[in-house]
């Protein structure tokens, strides 16, 4: 099944300076109970974002209406924990297309590739440095450029590479997912097994 | 010939092939599904038209979402019940071996592997839970995936995935008396952070490791993911062999002596290099507790919450942020706050051995009566046992009442929540806001403390009581 091929954009971001944000905070185990893949972005962060009463927290930064766009930018050890794909869905069902971190959980990481959404991790400092502009003006916008791996500050045009594997890439450009790869490798798949016998 | 380590020899022989550039396409001997994140992978294998390609290598049980009274009766939740059900539907539908409710092999799916050999030395494992890694204990890879890799395996029998950078935690000496295999793990997290790991896949080696059983061997590599890591694998030796002989599905006969020749090679060779190493010294692990809420966040029983004065930024924020939810303050002791729910179960904490050691531990003594305890075993074969070996019996006796197998409070996703603001002493794994119910405290220890928690209603060094 194609995933929505990855294109350059620009937008402003949603802060979460808050560090080892593990996926029950992204999705709480309560919500994994459906059979189908709809409807995770309605309880992201739910219990950062609502209070027992399902009130909404009016300083989470979900509900507060400085902040927009389809960046989430977020502290180090991003996605620890469970390997609940249903985080990635969760974010990626909100409207977030890029993750921004200094470091992220592995599973986690896996995952947001497998779905689409791109986890770019930075240096500590940078992050620092977001985290202050988005502070100082929320409209603060962001260019993510996939094809030149670069993350750039449009007003001041700071700009810093990331990292991607070469693969992952492509297939986020192209909109291809892995199973079609795998599909298309049986013939070696039969041929290892047989010669393990 | 060039010297390999455990992890190298293990992954090299699953390799199918490694895309340019990119991860390697690898090969899955035993592929573990349940209910929770698996519905979807069904879903889109439907979706894409594509059949289960070696259904016999899948296993399938429920064990997240179950109830763990009355099994007998239908599931009264109602998305519980649908998710469960989805399960035994698409698994007659695929021909996937199940072994639902009230089946006598029966249990978490990180128990039920191995105890009945489906788990295998030098094999590759993965099931859509990270705790996966649980079966590292046997030599294995063993890690968890995504749904979306569910499917991968389910349609071809592999993943994707890059060679991680490998690790090793060697523990040397002897452990003190009180101190179990989760107060290493508790420990080591504790001292790397619970992103320590990350990118890499650890062997554990070292005295101490081989002194543990392998339900000891388990409750550890089950934890190796909360530092970060992928996993944790142990080189299979004779305790790890005499555990596998003669369990339902390990081979037998000359496959048996076939299999256990090719097990006794899987050992890091002398000279073999990893990316990242420590070393720890087993005199210096007390029986530990997590204050916070991540399981880095653990310390000795009797020690002090760090002050957090040296800390800045969003590790201050975070810091305290998490002390706010527990309710603590910088700098105080834990031992005797009081306690109001004792949690003993999980694939960290739910194997006999951990029954054997809190039954052994509250033996002839009476549960506090502020606390309200839940003792689940990993599985139906732990639960018999138990009977069989008096456990039950004794358990009684002390106050504590037995419920049926599941994942239960570990992650609360039934009815066995802790309440908004009660505090937990939970041999689980995670100790995330929230996790054992909306606005639960947990504190993370091994059966033994829980045990010391259990009788006194308030946190207690066990060796005060030994
Ligand atoms: S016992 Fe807890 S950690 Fe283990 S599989 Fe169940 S929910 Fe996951």
């Amino acid at each position: 099944m194609a995933l929505d091929k990855f294109a350059t954009f620009t937008s402003s971001a949603i802060p979460l300076p808050i560090e080892n944000v593990d996926t029950d905070q992204i999705i709480p185990a309560r919500f994994l109970k459906a059979v189908e893949r709809k409807g995770f972005g309605d309880n992201l962060f739910r219990d950062w974002r609502y209070d027992k009463a399902d009130q909404p927290v009016a300083d989470f930064v979900l509900n507060n209406p400085r902040y927009s766009g389809t960046i989430l930018i977020a502290g180090k050890n991003f996605g620890s924990g469970s390997s609940r794909e249903h985080a990635a869905w969760a974010i990626y069902d909100f409207g977030i297309k890029v993750v921004v971190s200094s470091f992220y959980a592995d599973i986690f990481k896996g995952n947001a590739l497998n779905n689409g959404l791109l986890p770019i991790q930075v240096s500590e400092e940078f992050l620092k440095h977001i985290f202050a502009l988005i502070d100082a003006d929320p409209t603060t916008e962001f260019k993510v450029d996939l094809e030149n791996q670069s993350f750039t500050i449009v007003k001041t045009n700071e700009s810093v590479s990331f990292e991607i594997n070469p693969y992952k890439k492509e297939c986020l450009i192209m909109g291809y997912d892995d199973i079609d790869y795998l599909v298309n490798s049986k013939e070696d798949i039969l041929a290892f097994e047989k010669q393990r016998g | 010939m060039e010297a390999k380590t455990l992890f190298d020899k293990v992954w090299d022989a699953h390799v199918v092939k490694k895309i340019e550039g990119g991860p390697s396409v690898l090969y899955i001997d035993r592929h573990f599904i349940h209910e929770v994140t698996s519905p979807v992978a069904f879903v889109g294998l439907e979706k894409r038209g594509l059949k289960v390609f070696h259904p016999e290598l899948t296993t399938a049980t429920p064990d997240h979402n179950i109830p763990t009274i009355e099994q007998h009766l239908p599931i009264k939740d109602e998305l519980s019940r649908k998710q469960v059900n989805t399960l035994l539907s698409n698994c007659e539908k695929y021909n996937i071996p199940l072994y639902g409710l009230n089946h006598k092999w029966a249990g978490i799916v990180h128990v039920i592997g191995p105890e009945l050999g489906l788990t295998l030395p030098g094999m590759t494992i993965v099931c859509g839970d990270s705790h996966t890694s649980t079966h590292g204990a046997f030599g294995t890879i063993a890690f968890g995936i995504g749904t979306s890799e569910v499917e991968m395996v389910l349609a071809s029998q592999c993943i994707l995935q890059p060679k991680p950078k490998k690790m090793r935690i060697t523990v040397n000496g002897e452990l003190k008396k009180g101190v179990t295999a989760k107060d290493i793990a508790l420990y080591i997290i504790s001292k790397i952070s619970t992103s320590g790991g990350t990118g890499h896949f650890v062997e554990f080696a070292g005295s101490a490791i081989q002194s543990l059983t392998m339900e000891g061997r388990m409750t550890l590599c089950n934890m190796s993911i909360e530092c970060g890591a992928r996993g944790g694998m142990i080189a299979p030796d004779e305790k790890t062999i005499s555990y596998v002989k003669g369990r339902e599905f390990a081979p037998s006969g000359e496959a048996w002596d076939k299999a256990e020749a090719y097990w006794r090679t899987l050992i890091t060779d002398k000279g073999a290099s990893f990316d990242t190493e420590y070393t720890y010294d087993a005199n210096d692990i007390d029986p530990m507790i997590t204050y916070g809420t991540n399981p880095g966040m653990g310390m000795g029983i009797k020690a002090s919450i760090p002050d957090g004065s040296d800390l800045e930024g969003s590790d201050k924020i975070t810091f305290e942020k998490s002390l706010n939810y527990m309710g603590f303050t910088a700098g105080e002791k834990l031992e005797g706050k009081p306690v109001d729910y004792v949690f003993v179960g999980s694939c960290t904490n739910g194997r006999i051995e951990d029954l054997r050691v809190f039954a052994n531990f509250v033996k002839g003594k009476q549960k506090a009566e502020s606390v309200i305890a839940w003792i689940v075993p990993g599985s139906k074969q732990v639960e018999k046992q138990a009977q069989e070996e008096g456990l039950t019996d004794i358990l009684l006796a002390a106050g504590f009442k037995f419920r049926q197998p599941g994942c239960s409070a570990c992650l609360a996703m039934n009815d066995d929540k802790i309440p908004a603001g009660k505090y937990a002493v939970s041999t689980s794994n995670r100790n995330f806001e929230g996790r054992q119910g909306p606005s639960a405290r947990t504190m993370l220890a091994s059966p033994l403390v829980a045990a010391a928690a259990a009788i006194t209603g308030k946190i207690t060094d066990p060796r005060d009581l030994m």
